[in-house]
């Protein structure tokens, strides 16, 4: 196992409006779950990762730190359980995640 | 038209409660918010699950109150390690404090947890026994089984051990699976790859005839909901006569079929006509048939 953590500036100085979380996926083999979470980050996002993958640090940051971007993400935690899924299907959980946290937006 | 199937078998554990609960109705406990994960499996290098593979809680069926469980049979095959299990036995314990109409546990589970060895072991003995604390104190509980892994292990004990199973063709029910017996008996005894004879011998549609199944739906979110709707708040008797009522339809059972080579052989001795059939026809087809058998006995 790999664990790895990152930080995002997002929109800093942005006030947390909401709370709520979603969870999507199931961890298993090239599969994975996101957890995501408004907390108050002072407007930054932050992601952990434990994966069953070693050394692909960089690539996760890419991947997260582009949804984050493209999203216009703020005061947003990621938690991730990674089973060995590729960056195409870890993309589509994050979008999925982002739009389960929409469903429960107040 | 083809009215819309949401099917059981394809949806995730969190889909499947939300499909048989009341819409809005479900208030989880211990969700994954709260990251009560596996203790044992990092020290293994594995993944955890944020739910522990499981998710518990309460709501309601046709506005009556039930705690429901279902296990995530994505993750490590459903099965059941210590915090999973004490998921489980915590909120069949805490049926005998809110006393619903019934606790309806979702299974989809090859049993144990080996990785987790003797505290999945011990999770399950306790399971058991929260099973039959609930039930002495006149909760129903009901087993579903619908899932991708059936109900094995120390999983189908506990099944056993409810008031009443429903299940869809789909599921399949047994202490030992097909692999199992395979690598223990030899290919000869168990063709673990021959996937009719799987079904043939362990098979929700076998189980209900004979005897250990209490009602077939096809695989549909909706059937599996209006069925346990329809039992809600019927528990079994659960006391001495009943058990040996049940040891006594056991042993009969033993002595009349215990020649038998193969399910199909058991089929035609209950009498049904065309044994080769069985494996073939839909879920209503299936309870005519078992309809017809059980008006024909004594």
């Amino acid at each position: 196992m790999e664990r790895l953590e990152f930080r995002f500036a997002g929109r800093p100085g942005t006030p947390l409006s909401a709370d709520g979380e979603a969870l999507v996926g199931v961890v298993g083999s090239g599969n994975l779950e996101v957890m995501i979470e408004r907390a108050d980050l002072g407007g930054a996002c932050e992601a952990s990762v434990d994966t069953s993958i070693h050394g692909f640090g960089d690539t996760w940051q890419q991947v997260i730190g582009d949804f984050v971007e493209r999203r216009g993400l703020a005061n947003i935690r990621l938690s991730i359980n990674d089973g060995g899924a590729t960056p195409a299907v870890v993309m589509l959980r994050l979008d999925q995640a982002w739009a389960g946290l929409g469903e429960k937006a107040p | 038209m083809i009215p819309a199937r949401h099917s059981f078998l394809e949806a995730t554990a969190r889909a499947r409660v939300r499909g048989l609960l009341d819409a809005g109705s479900f208030r989880e406990f211990c969700g994954p918010a709260q990251r009560r994960t596996s203790p044992h499996l990092p020290a293994l290098g594995m993944p955890v699950a944020f739910d522990d593979g499981i998710v518990v809680g309460e709501g309601t069926i046709e506005g009556r109150p039930v705690l429901i469980a279902a296990q995530e049979g994505a993750f490590m095959g459903g099965a059941v390690g210590e915090v999973h299990g004490a998921k489980l036995t915590g909120l069949l314990e805490r049926a005998l404090d809110t006393r619903p109409d019934a606790v309806v546990l979702l299974l989809d589970s090859g049993g144990v947890r080996l990785h987790e060895a003797n505290a999945g072991l011990i999770a399950m003995g306790e399971i058991q026994r929260a099973v039959f604390d609930a039930r002495a104190a006149g909760i129903e509980v009901i087993a579903v089984i619908g899932g991708r892994n059936g109900c094995y292990g120390g999983t189908s004990i506990v099944a056993r051990s409810c008031d009443r199973i429903i299940a869809s063709e789909e599921g399949r029910l047994s202490v030992s699976g097909p692999e199992v017996i395979e690598a223990v008996e030899g290919i000869e005894e168990f063709d673990a790859q021959d996937r009719a004879l799987v079904w043939r011998t362990m098979g929700a549609k076998h189980r209900r005839l004979t005897g250990e199944i209490d009602e077939i739906v096809a695989d549909d979110i909706d059937a599996f909901r209006s069925a346990v709707a329809a039992v809600l708040g019927a528990p079994r008797p659960f006391d001495l006569d009943a058990l040996e009522a049940e040891h006594a339809r056991l042993a009969g059972r033993v002595a009349r079929f215990k020649g038998a080579k193969d399910a199909r052989e058991i089929w035609a001795a209950l009498g049904v006509n065309d044994p080769d059939r069985v494996s073939d026809i839909e879920a209503d087809e299936f309870n005519r048939l078992v309809a017809v058998l059980e008006g024909d006995r004594p």
